[in-house]
């Protein structure tokens, strides 16, 4: 067990620090003058090679990366180009509503996805389960920004029922907090829930299929009992592993959504910080998410060998990040 | 003299080829048909564009800005009076581009990796599951966006962004394959006839695990096709006039209220189009798996 961990721990280890040569490698990689950028485009040569030796930027780029490596561990992830508000502080203040928009998501697509799966599984075959794998079907392959402003068109021009966009903070007006962040993560929560649909199907009836159920059943107990309180219980765990590799694709859809509902989050964050070519600011967004993604999955893994001890060698996350 | 064959032919029972095992699992998951059916109509669209709409998808015309469906324009116009049928069937031609050149990219890239990776194994293949798994903490969208901002905005920019986001998993499902398709019994006789490394991985190990990739670019695909829209829609995928789904989206947000045409009718081509993929992919994985029809 300790050495699995060990191992697990160590995989990441490795995991990050490539994870980070490749982001300061993808910065280093843009076209034009790091120094141009920083110093604006009024400033003379004088001025640049001023910039340059203050940001170091004549050292070689191992000692370069090592340093902002060195930086980064401490939380210093440098300056955005554009508001000169350090870029751990941006990102602080952005990320609680992604991550207050992913919880919901999260939240939604199980409460849709658990009781699905579970019926689908227990009546298989039945038109309810292929009605069940249609919808899945549906939820995959709709585009969830063109969800988004289809359930604007309908919720909020057609019917005025909820607003549009915008953001409010919890703690000012929790009712209308939730009101402008049920759409948003509804859209996000869609493809999540026609994954875990399936998962939830496909694990519910491995596991109807054993013996224990067939234990439980014999004992007399009900068939909702059983359900509910045997077969559902194991059939969570694979769920967990699902939902950690889903992280990547939730941070991706929160990209757009925040995009489509003007949701002021992190992957709003994200596009800004392109479109400013604020490469500081990108960097340190791509290697935060990246490394939060790592030590997500970090985390579902060892739970899940605390959870379930026969796991003890697992084969690392393999499925496709979408 | 009557003449005898020497040896009796063995008569070989009806195999049923391709087509007609096509045609079985055709009858038997309807859906799948259809899908394969519409994937095809898109792919006629896509080529044929030209000879199927007649007007110009990126000329303006002041006098017919943003004009509901009628029997001229079914599909309405847009902000600039273009005609949104003739710009949906022309975005068919980027979509499909970027979503099969994406993933043949990927496929280029990936499966020859993998099938080195799981033949050799050794520290070729750590360092390689080492760069895939850093690879793949990039969440897809997040690494596409930083491509394309390294490359700059193009649809090709955004092809090689997508196709560089989705070969981590060829890498990985190839190699998986060959892990397990190596110590079959016809591998090892192969080579305990003599095939050398380059035969065993040409000629015994990659024709048994094409279907698996096949069945799994179907999956893929769809994934590119929205991937690419999502960046045209944020500006960093096609660039305007050029009649993408996703920047024609982007367009019709503004006009949610007095043009609702414009934003349904390119989401829907998405939506039926993606769909449509991943219904015809289920049935090539039965198509593809001969224990099962």
């Amino acid at each position: 067990m300790v050495e699995f961990l060990l191992r697990r721990a160590f995989i990441s280890a490795i995991t990050l620090a490539l994870v980070s040569i490749i982001v300061f490698a993808g910065v280093r990689a843009i076209p034009g003058d790091p120094a141009r950028v920083l110093a604006g485009a009024e400033a003379d040569e004088a001025g640049l090679e001023e910039i340059r030796e203050k940001y170091g930027l004549n050292d070689h780029l191992v000692v370069q990366y090592l340093r902002w490596v060195g930086h980064a561990v401490r939380g210093d992830l440098g300056v955005s180009i554009r508001t000169r508000q350090s870029v751990a502080q941006t990102v602080a203040t952005k990320l609680p509503i992604t991550i207050e928009l992913t919880i919901l998501s999260i939240v939604v697509a199980l409460a849709i996805a658990l009781p699905a799966g579970v019926v689908a599984a227990v009546r298989r075959n039945s038109g309810w389960d292929v009605f069940m794998s249609g919808l899945s079907l549906g939820g995959v392959s709709v585009p969830n920004f063109w969800l988004g402003i289809m359930l604007i068109l309908l919720v909020s021009v057609r019917l005025g029922w909820l607003p549009a966009s915008g953001y409010v903070p919890p703690w000012d007006d929790p009712i209308d907090n939730l009101r402008r962040m049920i759409m948003p993560a509804l859209v996000l929560g869609t493809g999540l829930a026609a994954v875990l649909m399936r998962q939830t199907r496909n694990a519910m009836i491995e596991v109807l299929g054993a013996d224990y159920i067939r234990t439980a059943r014999a004992k007399g107990l009900a068939q909702r009992a059983v359900v509910v309180r045997h077969a559902l219980r194991n059939s969570l765990i694979p769920v967990v592993t699902i939902l950690g590799l889903q992280m990547g694709a939730l941070m991706s859809g929160a990209v757009v959504t925040e995009q489509i509902f003007v949701v002021p989050g992190f992957g709003r964050l994200i596009v800004e910080a392109v479109f400013t070519r604020d490469y500081p600011l990108v960097q340190g967004v791509v290697l935060i998410t990246a490394s939060a993604y790592v030590l997500i999955n970090l985390l579902v893994d060892v739970s899940y060998s605390v959870l379930n001890p026969r796991i003890r060698i697992g084969g690392g996350g393999g499925a496709a990040g979408a | 003299m009557a003449t005898y064959p020497l040896a009796l032919e063995p008569v070989a029972p009806p195999r049923p080829g391709a087509l007609r095992r096509a045609w079985l699992v055709g009858r038997r998951r309807p859906a799948a048909l259809i899908g394969a059916l519409v994937v095809l109509a898109f792919t006629v669209m896509a080529l044929g564009a030209p000879w199927l709409v007649s007007a110009d998808p990126t000329q303006s015309n002041w006098k017919t800005v943003r004009k509901a469906p009628t029997w001229e324009h079914p599909f309405g116009t847009d902000d600039l009076g273009r005609d949104n049928l003739a710009r949906v069937v022309w975005g068919t031609r980027i979509s499909m581009q970027a979503g099969v050149f994406s993933i043949l990219f990927a496929i280029a890239v990936g499966v020859p990796l993998g099938l080195v990776a799981g033949y050799y194994r050794g520290p070729l293949d750590q360092a390689l599951m080492r760069l895939t798994d850093a690879w793949l903490a990039f969440p897809f969208l997040i690494l596409a966006i930083g491509l394309v901002t390294i490359l700059g905005a193009s649809l090709w920019n955004a092809t090689l962004a997508i196709g560089l986001g989705a070969t981590p998993t060829y890498i990985r499902l190839t190699r998986g394959l060959v892990l397990s398709t190596k110590e079959e019994d016809y591998v090892q006789g192969a080579r305990a006839l003599g095939a050398g490394d380059a035969r065993l991985m040409g000629r015994h190990i990659l024709p048994n695990i094409v279907s698996a990739l096949l069945v799994q670019a179907t999956v893929q695909i769809p994934t590119a096709i929205i991937a690419e829209a999502v960046l045209s829609f944020l500006g960093l995928g096609v660039q305007p006039p050029a009649p993408s789904w996703g920047t024609m989206l982007n367009a019709a947000q503004q006009f949610l209220e007095s043009a609702p045409w414009m934003s349904i009718y390119p989401g829907l081509a998405i939506f039926v189009l993606a769909l449509s993929f991943n219904l015809a992919g289920d049935g090539l994985r039965d198509l593809l798996d001969p224990r099962d029809y």
